[in-house]
Parts: C-alpha cells; sequence; structure tokens
C-alpha cells in the first residue's frame, strides 16, 4: 500500500493498522533526510499550510512547523491570543477566510473535542488534528509508537503502561487506540478520580497500583497533571500524588527488569517524573520530540500527495 | 501488450564488460571517484558494475551509494499513482568528488535533474557524470546526455523499456513492451 485510506487526520480511530505502518514507513526515510547536512526536500514546494492554535502549545506547534519547512511548503501561523476569535468570528468563518487565500491545508489545535472532525465536514481543506481537548492528539500517538519501534524492534505483543491523568488526556486516548490497533498489550494507571468509566471497554486493563503495573511492563508512558483542566480536586496533593504515582530512580532500580521512559511533554519535573530518571539512559523522551519532525513531516508528504 | 528482447544476457554482459572499462579509463582507481546508483532500479546496474570494477579489474576500494529521489520529484500530486519511497545509503560525503550517477533507462531526463537536485544535499561534488545502461534517443524533456551509455534505443512514447535483473527479476535481459 502506498496511499493513506483517509483525507485528513482527525484521529487515530479514524485510521488503519496499514496506514500507521505506511506512516511509519515512509517517517524512516525522512528520518534519514532530517539527519543530513541539508534537512530540507522540495517535495511540497507548491503547497501553503496554516497552522491554527486555539490552545497553547510549544512542542507541537515547533514540530509542526519544522516539519512543514523541511518539505518546502509555506507555511502561515495562527494563533488565536492575537486574532479576531476574540471579536466574536466563528470557528468556520476563521478557517473559511484563512483558505480564501489559497491554503491547502490546516494543522489545528482546539479546546473542543471533535473541532477537527466538524471542520473537516465544512471547509475545503486537508486537516490535521494536532490535539482536540481531551479527544485525540493523533500525530504524538504516532511518534509515541514509532519511538517504541525504534528501541524495542515492534510494537506487537509489547506490554504498556500510560500513567496518569487518563481522564483529561487526549495523549492517553490516542495512545490507546494506536496501540490496540498494532496489538500491543496496554494498562492504564492513576488515581481513581482520574481513570474514566468504562475505560475496560476500549480493550486495556487498569492498574491503581504503579509498583505492579512496572514489573508487568516494557514501556511506561508517564502523563502530566493537566493543572488547567482539572475543575475540581481529583486527589488530595500533588505531594501525594507523587509518593503514589511518581517515577524516581530508587522505584526502577527494584524492578525486576529495565524498561523504557517516554514522557510526551511538557514535564513537570518532581511530580510525575524525577529528573534523574527523565534524563537516563532509560528515557527516550527526546527520541520522542526528534521522531515528531521525522512522523509530522510523513503525514502531511502522504496527506499533500491526495490534495489534487 | 507485445514484447520483443532487446538485448540478451550475453549482450548485457558485454556491455556491462564495456561500461566498467570506460569508467575505469576515466577513473582509474576510483580513489576520487564515487557510483550513486539512483533507486529504485538503478542500484543493480550500479552493484554490477561494482563487483565487474572488483573482481575483474582489481579495483581495491569503491565507494557505492544509493539515492532515492521521490522527494525531490517535479511530478508530486501530478501522476494517478502516488510515489513511493526508498531508502537513500550514502555513507560517505561527495564533496569534491567525482560522482558518477547510474540509472537503467535514460528517458526524459527529468529522474537525472531530480537526482542533481537531491545530490546537493550532501555535498558539493566537484563533477557529475551520467552512466545508462539503455539510452532512449529523443524522448528527452530536458538538456540531459549521458557520458557512458550501454545501448541507445528509439522507442516510441507508448513503449516501455523493461530491464531485468537475474537478482531481482530471475534473469538478465531487457525487452522492449507494447503498451
Amino acid at each position: 500500500m502506498s496511499e493513506l485510506s483517509v483525507k485528513h487526520l482527525l484521529g487515530i480511530k479514524y485510521l488503519k493498522e496499514s496506514d500507521i505502518q505506511l506512516i511509519f514507513e515512509t517517517a524512516d526515510h525522512f528520518k534519514e533526510v532530517i539527519n543530513r547536512s541539508i534537512k530540507k526536500v522540495p517535495s511540497l514546494r507548491d503547497i501553503t499550510i496554516a497552522n491554527i492554535f486555539f490552545e497553547n502549545s510549544t512542542r507541537t506547534k515547533l514540530s509542526f512547523e519544522l516539519a512543514e519547512k523541511r518539505l518546502s511548503a509555506d507555511v502561515i501561523n495562527f494563533s488565536s491570543a492575537q486574532s479576531s476569535v476574540k471579536k466574536g468570528e466563528t470557528l468556520i468563518d476563521t478557517v473559511n477566510n484563512i483558505l480564501a487565500m489559497k491554503v491547502d491545508m490546516v494543522v489545528m489545535r482546539h479546546p473542543n473535542p471533535g473541532a477537527g472532525i466538524f471542520l473537516s465536514k465544512h471547509v475545503n481543506a486537508s486537516i490535521v488534528n494536532a490535539g482536540d481537548g481531551a479527544h485525540e492528539h493523533p500525530t504524538q500517538a504516532l511518534l509515541d509508537s514509532y519511538s517504541i519501534r525504534e528501541r524495542l524492534g515492534d510494537v506487537a505483543g509489547k506490554n504498556v503502561v500510560i500513567v496518569g491523568d487518563i481522564l483529561h488526556s487526549r495523549v492517553a486516548l490516542s495512545n490507546i487506540f494506536a496501540l490496540k490497533l498494532q496489538g500491543a498489550n496496554v494498562k492504564v494507571c492513576g488515581p481513581k478520580t482520574l481513570l474514566p468509566k468504562h475505560i475496560e471497554s476500549l480493550g486495556v486493563e487498569v492498574e491503581t497500583d504503579l509498583r505492579k503495573a512496572l514489573n508487568w511492563c516494557d514501556v511506561v508512558n508517564m502523563l502530566r497533571i493537566q493543572n488547567e483542566r482539572l475543575d475540581i480536586s481529583y486527589f488530595p496533593t500533588t505531594r501525594e500524588y507523587t509518593q503514589q504515582f511518581g517515577v524516581n530512580k530508587a522505584l526502577l532500580e527494584s524492578l525486576d527488569k529495565e524498561i523504557v521512559i517516554m514522557h510526551p511533554g511538557p514535564i513537570n519535573r518532581g511530580v510525575e517524573i524525577t529528573s534523574d530518571v527523565a534524563d537516563s539512559k532509560q528515557s527516550i523522551i527526546l527520541n520522542q520530540v526528534e521522531n515528531g519532525v521525522a512522523i509530522r513531516m510523513a503525514v502531511i508528504y502522504l496527506l499533500a500527495s491526495k490534495i489534487k | 501488450m507485445s514484447q520483443k528482447v532487446l538485448l540478451s544476457e550475453k549482450e548485457i554482459n558485454i556491455i556491462l564488460h564495456r561500461l566498467a572499462c570506460q569508467l575505469l579509463e576515466n577513473h582509474l582507481d576510483f580513489e576520487n571517484t564515487v557510483l550513486i546508483g539512483i533507486q529504485p532500479r538503478g542500484t543493480f546496474l550500479a552493484d554490477r558494475l561494482t563487483k565487474i570494477l572488483k573482481e575483474d579489474y582489481k579495483v581495491k576500494h569503491i565507494d557505492l551509494g544509493f539515492l532515492d529521489i521521490t522527494f525531490y520529484r517535479d511530478d508530486f500530486r501530478r501522476g494517478e499513482k502516488p510515489l513511493e519511497a526508498t531508502a537513500t545509503k550514502i555513507n560517505f560525503l561527495i564533496e569534491d568528488k567525482n560522482v558518477v550517477l547510474i540509472d537503467d533507462v535514460l528517458y526524459t531526463g527529468r529522474s537525472i535533474n531530480a537526482a542533481l537536485t537531491a545530490l546537493q544535499s550532501f555535498g558539493r561534488p566537484k563533477d557529475v557524470e551520467l552512466l545508462t545502461l539503455i539510452d532512449r534517443r529523443f524522448s528527452r524533456h530536458l538538456p540531459i546526455q549521458p557520458n557512458y551509455r550501454g545501448r541507445q534505443v528509439d522507442a516510441i512514447n507508448d513503449e516501455k523499456v523493461k530491464v531485468m535483473w537475474k537478482e531481482n527479476d530471475g534473469a538478465d535481459v531487457i525487452y522492449l513492451i507494447n503498451k
């Protein structure tokens, strides 16, 4: 297969396993490209991409922008803070105005779940979801799986545990879809208040004892406590959270085996993960960031090839 | 669809040896020369020439690389089928080297144009030459000509030249296919 089955990347839920493999194989080539002294290819010189961010982002925005520029696309950036959205313009009007300037693809982050799906039904451009509320963050899940594949050879059959605020995390949901699609075994771990009800229906197991979860897994993906989304108090104190669900060197050394540490960033050092763990050899946190550029290049390249 | 044999295994073998000798004549010990096969099908020819140079003509060391040109092509989104990338394997610098680009068939010249652009990502070569097994005459879209050619062929536009290799297709043979 050499073509994606979708026109937009709205979520992992809408992808097939073969789509993920195609994205990975394409990302392999782009990873070679971004490690050359001249890191740029001219493929998308006739494509214009708008990055529309209605929510704060550092890594994702930079990573997308870099990926687009490495492919020679023209890039325009938009963030809602300095825009007419504040004057009362609707999402469709904002995007249609941007598209009137002949834009071919929109990369969007939005605080409302489903914003990308809504947009894809109403505007004529290829949409890439860069995070929609607590729903999905597909490129993050793709780069996470890609990083596991790079470190452990394969994703199928691996035991992965996702620790932290599962309830508010789009990274967790996209990761669960992606990992299950590729045949990995997934557990989620965190305070019961931060685990969604009926999460088992997605085919994952729940574990509230971190030590047990770590002893079971090959890879642990540590999530951040999303303070900006916590409307009520979900656990007594940050210190108590750290004691029960934080990973530190002593805990890792007491395990039977060496596990791979992942974190989608931004890290709250000393809360969910200590500095010595985040910076250790077991951690592939910075590999994830590097792979993020290659994965986003692959996604944009493959979607752009479907624009006629 | 009909096809006829353009070159047999024996003829291909003679041509490969001639091309190897021509390369040898210009580059002697290959100290400052690198061979680069263009993916996907120029790599077999590049491999074969390298083998002949090493085994039959005792060249001690040859730098051989493979270059993928997918991301440099000018027909992205223009063709029927999406373009599929293959691996680039160039483990050396081409800065100040004599580069010989190798491809099986030279047709419109657009692949070579893309390869020349792609090469720039690996440094500034001293000079670049082109070697092709089959040169389809009168079909060029760009002013590109080979320095070394196996055989010149007059083929009309709806004909296709297909080069088969033992290691990939089971036999060394070149067909002219009428679509």
